[in-house]
């Protein structure tokens, strides 16, 4: 049997390509009930948006929150929902990875030919989830145009950078919270702390925290690199924490940290997979 | 490239926490394996059989690379299970009968859909093989139903066709005739010896159902309390088993209990009929010739060891050791 040499770089593309099948498989099985999807999807829409309809109130008694106006805060939430948005569309459903860790269904997975992390982030793909990021791009719309903003070349470029790397931060979670669930049961209440929760706390200004949460949130668990620090200095705002000015374009850096420390992370968890007896 | 499979020495320990008073957590290692040693040859058919919590089905991990051994060696096709599981994974097929390796909301034909693309299996190659499974499986009627419909024996079936579809080169079962009625038992069989016959696959199969093994593998290696205790024909489990034949004779009228014939002892007397067992590795000849001579036989019939006693048997024996 001539077998082809394994190329240890081929295990990205397997994984991607893997998670696409696994994706098309669902996504067409949801299209089969087309408008059982639309309610979802727009369910799904108007829960997200209740977030920022209690902004909306806030601003309906104060002119500035944290002395942020009604369209910074909005770019605030924009950018870390449609971040959020985008890593909970890809890996929302790691948080299943817990019951089949406990049920030892994940055996069924690990006998496939394509990367484990991939077959458990496709599994049961919602694309009702899409709600969410809709709900995010459209605000962060209404503020670009709302804003006044004095656009140079290098704050056009941060938007998308800052929007790639607040997906790739939160995704790096998302796995992170994942690979504790092969050790506790309930990490994924954790995890969602720190997800949902985080995003959450994105979507005010910095300045309404106490300073020892915003410090938390940059050198402990790193949020603040999704959007605050890249976003204030779109903004032209100060930073809160009074750092160097290159922090703020740091964050594809923190991104790819990240992403390498949940990948060790979800490795050692594989490795210490023990199934079940039965 | 003879053997295909290879262990040598591999133990796997689970370390378990127990909780033994308020806070109190005492840990204990459970040897699940606890070093064994094997070879199958591309093509063998094996039997891998032992009583509960014997560890068969965690060897049958450590084989897929599922669990990380904790000790000794193991290869199949020369690969490290558990290091290079999924290039490992194309080449294998498992089927468990505990679980299914299906996608439980999508029909078995969606399921088979997406086997074929994870692992690349040629067009002309899926509908040959896909077509054979449904033939001999009986599968037809059952294809756009989704897996959470199917009843056990269905849904095994189904399984039993996923983990083929790509040619394996060996296939392990974990317990595939579990729930099965007589009639799906007998076409999985049928089917597995084919599969063995035509494709030269390499079955490893675990089972409680000794009919199973009687009937498709001529090498049986039995497990218990994670050690190999034997390997090697069926047959042979009746010399370690100390099992014995009994020769039923009907004499002309009713006797005392036949006495002073060599390596026979009489077991039960019921009126003219009486029971003599014998070791089942010795000829029934000489035990009957012997009988023929003194007593007065009108008619006499010999039965073979039922192989479930002899491995009843072995498991209480060890049991209590
Ligand atoms: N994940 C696990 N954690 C702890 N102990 C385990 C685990 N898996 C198996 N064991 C233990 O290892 C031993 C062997 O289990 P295994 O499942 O391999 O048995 P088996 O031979 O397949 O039994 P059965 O015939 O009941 O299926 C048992 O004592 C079991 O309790
Ligand atoms: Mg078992």
């Amino acid at each position: 049997m001539a077998e082809p040499r394994p190329r240890r770089l081929s295990a990205p593309y397997e994984g991607v390509r893997a998670y696409c099948l696994v994706v098309g498989m669902w996504v067409r099985s949801t299209m089969a009930y087309r408008t059982s999807f639309v309610m979802m999807a727009l369910g799904n829409f108007v829960v997200t948006a209740l977030d920022f309809a209690a902004i909306l109130i806030m601003f309906s008694h104060i002119d500035t929150l944290g002395g942020f106006t009604l369209a910074e805060v909005a770019f605030l939430y924009g950018t870390t929902s449609t971040s959020f948005g985008l890593a909970d569309l890809v890996l929302g459903n790691m948080d299943r990875l817990g019951r089949r860790v406990r049920d030892g269904t994940l055996d069924t997975l690990l006998v496939r030919p394509a990367p484990v992390l991939a077959q458990v982030a496709a599994d049961r793909f919602a694309l009702r989830r899409l709600g969410r990021i809709s709900q995010g791009a459209l605000l962060l719309v209404w503020s670009l145009v709302r804003l006044d903003i004095a656009w140079t070349p290098v704050k056009v470029l941060l938007v998308p950078v800052m929007l790639v790397s607040g997906a790739l931060i939160f995704g790096a979670v998302f796995v992170a919270g994942a690979a504790f669930q092969f050790r506790a049961n309930d990490a994924s209440e954790v995890q969602n702390a720190f997800t949902y929760g985080g995003t959450t706390m994105l979507q005010y200004p910095p300045t309404v925290f106490a300073t020892d949460l915003v410090r938390g949130v940059t050198f402990v668990i790193p949020l603040a690199f999704v959007n605050w620090l890249p976003a204030l200095r779109i903004l032209g705002r100060e930073n809160p924490l009074g750092l160097p000015g290159w922090v703020d374009f740091a964050s594809p850096a923190v991104a790819l940290a990240c992403c390498a420390l949940a990948g060790l992370a979800w490795r050692s968890g594989l490795r210490g997979y023990r199934s079940t007896g039965s | 490239m003879d053997d295909f499979i290879e262990l040598d020495g591999v133990e796997k320990v689970f370390e378990v926490r127990r909780r033994t008073g308020f806070l109190r957590r005492t840990r204990t290692e459970v040897r699940a394996v606890d070093g064994i040693s094997f070879r199958v040859a591309r093509g063998e058919m094996v039997g891998y059989i032992g009583p509960n919590g014997a560890g068969k089905s965690t060897t049958i991990k450590m084989l897929t690379g599922i669990l990380v051994p904790s000790g000794g060696r193991l290869r199949v096709a020369g690969i490290d299970p558990s290091r290079e599981r999924t290039r490992l994974a194309r080449r294998i097929g498992v089927v468990f009968g505990q679980r299914t390796t299906l996608w439980w909301d999508l029909p078995l034909r969606d399921s088979y859909g997406l086997v074929r693309r994870m692992y690349r299996i040629p067009d002309a190659r899926y509908r040959a093989n896909l077509d054979r499974c449904v033939e001999l499986l009986d599968l037809g009627a059952l294809l756009d139903v989704p897996v959470r419909q199917l009843s056990l024996g269905q849904r095994m079936r189904g399984d039993i066709a996923a983990a083929l579809l790509h040619d394996p080169e060996v296939l392990y079962l974990d317990e595939p005739t579990i729930g099965l009625d007589v009639v799906s038992k007998a076409k999985v069989r049928e089917f597995l010896r084919d599969v063995n016959a035509e494709r030269g696959t390499t079955v490893l199969l675990t089972t409680h159902d000794l009919t199973d093994i009687e009937q498709l593998c001529k090498r049986v290696m039995v497990i218990d309390h994670g050690r190999l205790v034997h390997d090697g024909a069926l047959d042979g489990l009746h010399a370690i088993g100390e099992s014995e034949r009994m020769l039923v004779v009907d004499l002309e009228r009713e006797l005392p209990p036949i006495d002073g014939i060599l390596g026979a002892r009489t077991v039960k007397v019921e009126g003219p009929r009486q029971w003599l067992a014998f070791a089942a590795t010795r000829s029934a000849a000489p035990v009957v010739a012997a009988v023929a001579e003194r007593y007065p036989l009108v008619d006499l019939s010999v039965r073979e060891p039922d192989i479930e006693e002899v491995i009843a048997r072995m498991y209480a024996g060890r049991a209590s050791l």
